[in-house]
C-alpha cells in the first residue's frame, strides 16, 4: 500500500513540461529589447516546447538524470529582492585570482558595477555586460541568438536564449593583445525561494588578436540555484584565446553550461576547466572547427565527491582541412559521486589532414564512485590521424606501500598520489598566477582534513 | 636484540612463500642474506616492512615492540628502512617534496623538529654529494625515467636522509656499475653505527667485499638454510647453492632456480 500511495504522489509532482518552467520563471518576451531578439526569444520558445526536456534516452544526457533539477520550483532571480547583498567585495576578492584585474562580476545572472572592476582597460579590448549593448541595439548580435537549432542543441540553450538578459561582453580588436586574464565571476544566491539564472556571454576575438578569460562560477550557500549558463566564443583568422572555467557553486546548486566556440582560419583556442561544486553540473563544451589550420585543446577536471554528479559532454567538429584537436578530461571520484566523460569528435569529409586525440582518465577513490566514459568517433573522411582512449582505475598500491614505507601517513600518501594524477592537468595551466590558483583549491579539496589519523601515532 | 624474528611464514592465497623464517640481528651487525632466485627473500623484506599483501604467522620483534602490529608508515618512523629491489615510479609527485614529506613525517612521529624547506634543501645536498647525485634528479618526479642504477641511488640517498636504526637493502647492488657500486657502499658505510644494523640481500659476494657482513645467510625455499661468517659467501661464490646439500630438497621452490 505504502508503494501504491507513493507512486501516486510521484506522478503528482510530476516534472514540469519547458512551457510551464517558463511562465514559472516568468518570460516577458516584450521587454525593452531589439525587434531581432524578442522573434529569436519567441523562436526558440517554441522550439524548446516543442522538443522537451532531454531525456536518458538522449546520446548526450544518458547518464544525467534531471528529475531532481525539474522537480525544483524555480523562480526568476528578481532584480529587485535585495539579491547580491550578501555578495560582499571580500568574497570576490576569494574569488579572483589578481585583485588589480579587469572584472565582471554577475550575481543570479545579472551584472553587478558595484563588485566589477572596468578601470584601465588596455587598448583594443570592449569589456562590458551584455544589457548595455543590447539596450543600444547590440548591433551584429543577431547571429548568436538567431543559429538555427541542431541536432544538438537542447532544451536549456534555448531557455537561455528566451530568458538571458545580462552577462559579459568582450571584443577584442584585430593585432590587440590582451594578455592579463579578464576574469568573469557569475554567482548564485537565493535566499528564499530556489532561483534560476540564465548568463549570456560573447567573446569575440578579432583577427590575430590574443586574449585570456577565465569564468568563474561560485554562490553563497543557503538556497537553492540553477545557473543555466551559455558562453559563446568566436576566434577570427589567426586569433588566440585562452579560456578557463572554475565550476565551484554550493553543493545544492545545479549548473548547466555550454561553452560553444568557432574557430576561423590558423586560431588557436585552449579551454581548462575544474568542477568541484554542485550536486549536479553538466559543463558542455562544442568547438567548431572551421578554418583551415585551426588547433583546439579542451582540458577538464572533474572531481565529483560525496552525491555530486559532474557530466562532460564535449563535442570537437572538425569541419576544415589541417585542424588539431587534443583532449584531455581526468576525474578523481571520491564518496558516492558519479563522473561522466562523454567526448565525441566528429570529422567532416571535407577535413583532411585532420589530428584529432582524445583522453578519458579517472581515478575512483571508493567503492561506491561511479564513472561513465564514452570517447566516441565519428570519422567521415580519410587522410585524417584520430586516437582516443579511456582508463578507469584505483590509487596504485604500490606506490602507496612505497610513501608509506617512508614515513608518509596512510591518509597523506593517498592525498599526495591523488594530485599527483591531477598534476598533469594543472601544468597545462600556462598563466603562473592561474595554476597557482587552481592548485590551490584542487589542494584544497584533496586535502584530507585531520581526522585524528596522526593523533595516536604517540606508540 | 634489534630485530627477532620467529618462524615466520607468509602467503599469498594457498602460496606459502615463507615457510618458518627465524633470524636475530643486534645492534651494530650487518647480515648479508643470499640465495636462489624465488626463494623468498624479497618477501621477508616487504613483510618487515609492513606489505599488506600477504597472511602472516609467527613473531617479528623490532626493538622490543610488536613490529607486526605496527603499519608502515609507523615501522619507517621507529626505525625500519627498506631499499627496495624494484623502487617504484611515481609520476606527478616530486622527488624533493616527496623527500620532504618523508623525512618530516618521520621526524614528527619521533618527536624530533621538522625542517623548513630552505632546511631541508641544505641536508639535501649535503646528503646527495654522499651518493654523488645530481641536483636535477630532486626537480623529477619520483623514479620516474631514472635508469636502474639511478633508482639505486635514489633508495640509498632516502636512507641517509631517514637516518633509520635498522636498515634492509634488497638487492641495491643489482644494476649499478664499480663506480656507482662504491659510492652507494660507502653511502651505505657512512650510516654504519654501533646502535644501527643493516640487512644485505644480494645474489653477489663483490658487494660485501665494501660492505663486510658479520654474518651471511642463505635462504632458499622460503627458509634460511645455512648460517655462517663472511667465508660463507665466497663459498657459495666458488659452488654455487647446488653443493650446499639444502634441507629443503622437498620443497617444491627450492627447485625453482638453482642457479643465482
Ligand atoms: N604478490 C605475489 N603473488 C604471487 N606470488 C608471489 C608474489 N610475491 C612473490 N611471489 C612469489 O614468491 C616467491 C618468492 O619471491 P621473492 O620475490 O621473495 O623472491 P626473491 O628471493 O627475492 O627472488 P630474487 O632473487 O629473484 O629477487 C616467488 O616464487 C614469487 O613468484
Ligand atoms: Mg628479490
Amino acid at each position: 500500500m505504502t508503494t501504491v500511495t507513493s507512486t501516486a504522489r510521484t506522478s503528482a509532482t510530476a516534472a514540469p513540461t519547458v512551457a510551464e518552467l517558463l511562465s514559472r520563471l516568468g518570460f516577458r518576451p516584450s521587454g525593452p529589447s531589439p525587434a531581432w531578439l524578442t522573434q529569436a526569444r519567441h523562436a526558440s520558445l517554441g522550439w524548446a516546447t516543442a522538443r522537451g526536456f532531454p531525456t536518458l534516452k538522449d546520446e548526450d544526457w544518458k547518464y544525467t538524470r534531471l528529475g531532481p533539477l525539474l522537480d525544483v520550483p524555480f523562480e526568476r532571480a528578481g532584480d529587485g529582492d535585495g539579491a547580491g547583498r550578501r555578495v560582499s567585495p571580500a568574497m570576490i576578492d576569494a574569488l579572483t585570482i589578481d585583485a588589480a584585474s579587469t572584472r565582471l562580476v554577475f550575481v543570479n545572472g545579472l551584472f553587478a558595477a558595484e563588485l566589477s572592476l572596468l578601470t584601465d582597460l588596455p587598448e583594443g579590448v570592449t569589456v562590458t555586460n551584455l544589457a548595455s549593448v543590447l539596450a543600444e541595439g547590440g548591433a551584429g548580435l543577431e547571429p548568436f541568438f538567431s543559429r538555427p537549432f541542431g541536432e544538438y542543441d537542447h532544451a536549456f540553450t534555448a531557455i537561455n536564449t528566451v530568458l538571458a538578459e545580462d552577462g559579459a561582453f568582450i571584443q577584442v580588436a584585430a593585432d590587440a593583445l590582451i594578455t592579463a586574464p579578464i576574469e568573469l565571476v557569475f554567482l548564485s544566491d537565493a535566499h528564499g525561494p530556489p532561483v534560476m539564472a540564465n548568463p549570456r556571454s560573447l567573446i569575440l576575438a578579432g583577427p590575430r588578436s590574443r586574449v585570456a578569460v577565465v569564468e568563474t562560477y561560485a554562490g553563497t550557500s543557503g538556497g537553492v540555484t540553477c545557473t543555466n549558463a551559455v558562453t559563446q566564443v568566436v576566434l577570427d583568422e589567426g586569433a588566440r584565446v585562452e579560456h578557463y572555467k572554475i565550476q565551484d557553486e554550493p553543493d545544492a546548486a545545479f549548473h548547466l553550461a555550454l561553452l560553444d566556440v568557432r574557430q576561423g582560419p590558423g586560431s588557436r583556442f585552449s579551454s581548462g576547466s575544474v568542477a568541484l561544486g554542485s550536486k549536479i553540473a553538466r559543463n558542455e563544451v562544442r568547438v567548431r572547427l572551421e578554418g583551415e589550420g585551426a588547433e583546439a585543446g579542451i582540458d577538464g577536471l572533474y572531481l565529483p565527491r560525496g552525491d555530486q554528479h559532474h557530466d562532460n559532454p564535449i563535442l570537437i567538429e572538425h569541419a576544415a582541412p589541417r585542424c588539431t584537436s587534443r583532449q584531455l578530461y581526468k576525474g578523481i571520484v571520491d564518496e558516492r559521486g558519479h563522473g561522466v566523460f562523454n567526448g565525441r569528435i566528429i570529422v567532416w569529409p571535407d577535413a583532411p589532414g585532420t589530428d584529432a586525440s582524445q583522453t578519458n582518465k579517472n581515478l575512483l577513490l571508493s567503492d561506491h564512485a561511479e564513472v561513465d566514459t564514452r570517447p566516441r568517433l565519428e570519422i567521415l573522411t580519410d587522410d585524417v590521424k584520430c586516437a582516443h582512449g579511456a582508463a578507469v582505475g584505483a590509487l596504485d598500491e604500490e606506490a602507496l606501500f612505497y610513501l608509506r614505507s617512508r614515513g608518509v601517513p596512510y591518509e597523506a600518501a593517498r592525498a599526495l598520489l591523488t594530485y599527483a594524477f591531477a598534476r598533469e592537468l594543472l601544468d597545462l595551466i600556462e598563466s603562473e598566477s592561474l595554476r597557482t590558483h587552481v592548485e590551490t583549491l584542487v589542494a584544497g579539496r584533496l586535502s584530507t582534513d585531520s581526522d585524528g589519523t596522526g593523533a595516536h601515532s604517540g606508540d | 636484540m634489534m630485530l627477532k624474528i620467529e618462524n615466520l611464514h607468509a602467503q599469498i592465497g594457498d602460496n606459502e612463500i615463507l615457510r618458518g623464517v627465524n633470524l636475530e640481528v643486534a645492534a651494530g651487525e650487518v647480515h648479508a642474506i643470499m640465495g636462489p632466485n624465488g626463494s623468498g627473500k624479497s618477501t621477508l623484506a616487504n613483510v618487515l616492512a609492513g606489505h599488506e599483501a600477504y597472511g602472516i604467522t609467527g613473531t617479528v620483534r623490532f626493538e622490543d615492540e610488536d613490529l607486526l602490529a605496527l603499519s608502515p608508515e609507523d615501522r619507517a618512523a621507529a626505525g625500519l628502512f627498506l631499499a627496495f629491489q624494484h623502487p617504484v615510479e611515481i609520476p606527478g609527485v616530486g622527488n624533493l617534496y616527496f623527500l620532504r614529506m618523508a623525512f618530516n613525517s618521520v621526524r614528527r612521529r619521533r618527536g624530533l623538529e621538522e625542517l623548513d624547506v630552505m632546511g631541508f634543501l641544505a641536508l639535501a645536498q649535503e646528503r646527495m654529494k654522499l651518493v654523488e647525485m645530481d641536483r636535477s634528479f630532486m626537480s623529477r618526479s619520483v623514479n620516474e625515467g631514472f635508469s636502474g642504477g639511478e633508482k639505486k641511488r635514489n633508495e640509498i640517498l632516502q636512507m641517509t636522509i631517514l637516518e633509520p636504526k635498522l636498515a634492509i637493502l634488497d638487492e641495491t647492488d643489482s644494476g649499478l656499475d664499480i663506480d656507482a657500486l662504491r659510492i652507494v657502499a660507502g653511502g651505505v658505510n657512512a650510516l654504519r653505527r654501533p646502535d644501527r644494523a643493516m640487512i644485505v640481500i644480494t645474489h653477489h659476494q663483490r658487494l660485501l667485499d665494501y660492505i663486510v657482513p658479520d654474518r651471511v645467510h642463505v635462504m632458499a625455499g622460503g627458509r634460511i638454510v645455512r648460517s655462517g661468517d663472511k667465508d660463507l659467501a665466497l663459498e657459495l661464490e666458488e659452488h654455487g647453492y647446488a653443493d650446499l646439500g639444502l634441507e629443503v630438497a622437498s620443497d617444491r621452490s627450492a627447485s625453482v632456480g638453482a642457479t643465482p
